[in-house]
């Protein structure tokens, strides 16, 4: 297996590591004294521009454009908020930052904040997430004692507040309007757009509003430069090394840090130390959190001519595509949050969309009545199918209730839904004929997966 | 009764409007604040955050119900939420949440016979790395197996001490406080 430099995760693992002091002994708050004591602030947005860093949150736009985005002149106070609402099934990584280097994100919360000209930077955390408050609030508290939050960080008069926000419970308040709403006290269900966050965000004003990993970049990206960090990728267009997750059937799942453009297979058998049984081969795989759509190492790429920009990997299994924003959305697919559930053959996958179409169903805020109902159905008729009690034409309910939900709704929240719904049913059809005329047998998910009983793990 | 809340809570109120430029923008962390204190968000609770933010009781109502994490009925001193999410399902929360339930006597939103725990199934709780997971209160327990879990669960009951008196199995005690309607307003 390949060895990668690690950059964002390099505190990992050191004891303590979410303590200021620790955290300092191995570099901490060096490039955002370089940034405010020797940098403009156009100068440190022109680096994170350089990066080409993709936003780590799902949709991948890239995050110093995004800054670009800011009115030039400043009426209004800008607002940084920092989305920390990790909530996207199979995601966990920023989790990790947050609760292992804390200071990294405080670290870029400062230097986004001089580069953007905000004083005040609010981190939404989603209240479940109790060890992040802790860490992340407790390393604000240190920073403010040490002076690097407060009047004059690093002797520089650009005043910088960080708060944290905790949330109350909803997926949905990870889509950056909603998490606006719920910010400013309101129910979180989505805005309109536009006006764009970056013209009227958070109270009216302007407002940049960053994942946790994007804005812990943002250090590394002033330390090193921001062609340079962008030249670990293995990818044009799409910047640096980032978090990859690894979940399911694997035998050692967890987040690991690698180059942008790491394959699937990489991910599975290098980090993920391949399938957890032996006897059960790799079936299915949704490579970046549950709005992304499913993809099958037996699918090979079809690119034959030379101006497709998979034309590189023509004739090669999904899995050894590389990961990255556009070569993911030219799969057919998205690259989501890089966090990958596996799946091996034991899996139904009419059961696994049930699974996740009970938990859109959940969490869609009701505010649109094509997703509002869209969702509903979907697990009604995946409901029937687990039970025997749906039809070999319920695969094409699915995909017209599926298509009439994208696009017909305020937020992404439908499309993210509809997509993986489609993705399922499009690779996995025969299952879903077959689940319309005999149900789907018991025990096609979860119970046969692994003894809960005398330890047996990881068989 | 009407609800207050502490005076040291008070304070942290008083902090926690001096980050939003607007009072409203404290709505959700002085509900958690609040829930802390009381257990569970009543009409009280309600009516006091509203009086303290200068917002409407049903805007406070439209917020509470909008939100998990803010419990409308009274739960058990400890509240444990299995997450069922793919990720999990595919580790086995299936079994866990069965064993929940057999061993607590209860269903999801149900509390167990000693009145200990409430259970409830939970969306992905950002462990998935670690499945199948519960969290309990502030604490995730990850990895876990059905002796772990059993082990987790005779530790918390130890600690915690019968409240005497049950939360209400019947659902009469809505938010508003009224009892719920019988027949349709006319």
């Amino acid at each position: 297996m390949e060895s990668f430099q690690k950059v964002i995760t390099t505190r990992y693992g050191v004891p303590q590591s979410w303590t200021l002091r620790v955290a300092e002994e191995h570099g901490a708050y060096a490039a955002a004294r370089r940034a405010f004591a020797t940098m403009r602030p156009e100068e440190i947005a022109a680096e994170v521009k350089d990066a080409n860093m993709r936003g780590r949150g799902g949709a991948g736009f890239p995050a110093g454009v995004k800054w670009g985005f800011l009115p030039k002149d400043k009426q209004k106070p800008v607002y940084l908020v920092i989305n920390a609402d990790e909530g996207e099934p199979g995601t966990f990584k920023d989790r990790t930052l947050m609760e292992l280097d804390p200071h990294r994100l405080v670290e870029g919360c400062l230097i986004t904040m001089r580069a953007i000209g905000a004083h005040v930077c609010y981190i939404y955390i989603r209240c479940e997430l109790v060890s992040s408050i802790q860490r992340v609030g407790a390393a604000i508290e240190e920073a403010r004692a040490r002076g690097y939050v407060g009047s004059n960080p690093f002797g520089v008069p650009h005043a910088a507040e960080l708060y944290v926000h905790e949330g109350a419970g909803a997926y949905i308040c990870g889509e950056e309007t909603s998490l606006l709403n719920s910010l400013e006290g309101l129910r979180g269900e989505p805005r309109l757009k536009p006006p764009f966050p970056a013209v009227s965000g958070a109270f009216g004003c302007p407002t940049i509003v960053n994942n946790v990993e994007t804005i812990a970049s943002v250090p590394d990206i002033v330390r090193m430069g921001g062609k340079t960090w962008a030249g670990m990728s293995r990818l044009p267009n799409d910047g640096g090394t980032r978090l990859y997750g690894v979940s399911g059937h694997v035998k050692k799942p967890g987040v690991y840090e690698a180059p942008v453009g790491l394959t699937l297979r990489e991910l599975i058998y290098d980090f993920g130390g391949g399938m957890l049984r032996n006897d059960r081969p790799l079936k299915a795989v949704i490579p970046g959190g549950s709005s992304t759509p499913v993809l099958r190492p037996d699918d090979v790429v079809d690119a034959p001519a030379e101006n497709h920009p998979l034309h590189a990997w023509h004739g090669k299994s999904h899995i050894d595509v590389p990961m990255g924003v556009d070569t993911f959305r030219a799969l057919g697919t998205m690259l989501g949050t890089c966090c990958a559930i596996v799946m091996d053959s034991s899996v139904n996958m009419v059961e696994a969309a049930r699974n996740l179409m009970h938990f859109y169903a959940h969490e869609s805020c009701g505010q649109c009545t094509p997703c509002r109902e869209g969702t509903g159905w979907l697990q009604d008729i995946l409901d029937n199918l687990c039970s025997g009690k749906g039809t070999p034409e319920d695969a094409a309910l699915l995909v017209d209730v599926s298509n009439n939900m994208m696009g017909n709704t305020i937020c992404a929240f439908a499309d993210g839904t509809a997509m993986p719904m489609l993705g399922f049913v499009q690779r996995f059809r025969d299952e879903f004929i077959q689940a319309g005329t005999r149900g789907v047998p018991a025990g096609t998910l979860g119970e046969s997966a692994l003894p809960l009983v005398k330890g047996a793990r990881g068989v | 009764m009407a609800f207050a809340l502490t005076p040291q809570a008070e304070k942290i109120v008083d902090e926690l409007l001096s980050h939003y430029p607007t009072k409203r923008a404290a709505c959700l962390p002085v509900l958690h604040l609040c829930q802390r204190q009381n257990g569970w968000i009543n009409a009280d609770v309600m009516d006091y955050v509203a009086r303290r933010l200068q917002l409407a009781t049903s805007e406070v109502l439209g917020v509470v119900t909008f939100y998990t994490m803010y419990h409308q009925q009274p739960v058990a001193p400890n509240v444990v939420w299995v997450c069922r999410t793919l990720s999990c399902d595919l580790r086995g929360a299936r079994a866990i949440q069965s064993h929940l339930e057999q061993r607590l006597g209860c269903g999801v939103n149900g509390t167990s016979r000693d009145r200990k725990f409430t259970l409830k199934t939970a969306e992905c709780l950002a462990a998935c790395g670690a499945a199948p997971m519960v969290q309990i209160n502030d604490h995730v327990y990850e990895d876990l197996t059905i002796e772990k879990l059993d082990r987790i669960l005779d530790e918390i009951a130890a600690k915690t001490k019968a409240p005497h008196s049950s939360p209400p199995s019947n659902p009469s005690h809505t938010l508003t406080g009224r009892p719920p309607m019988t027949s349709k307003p006319g």
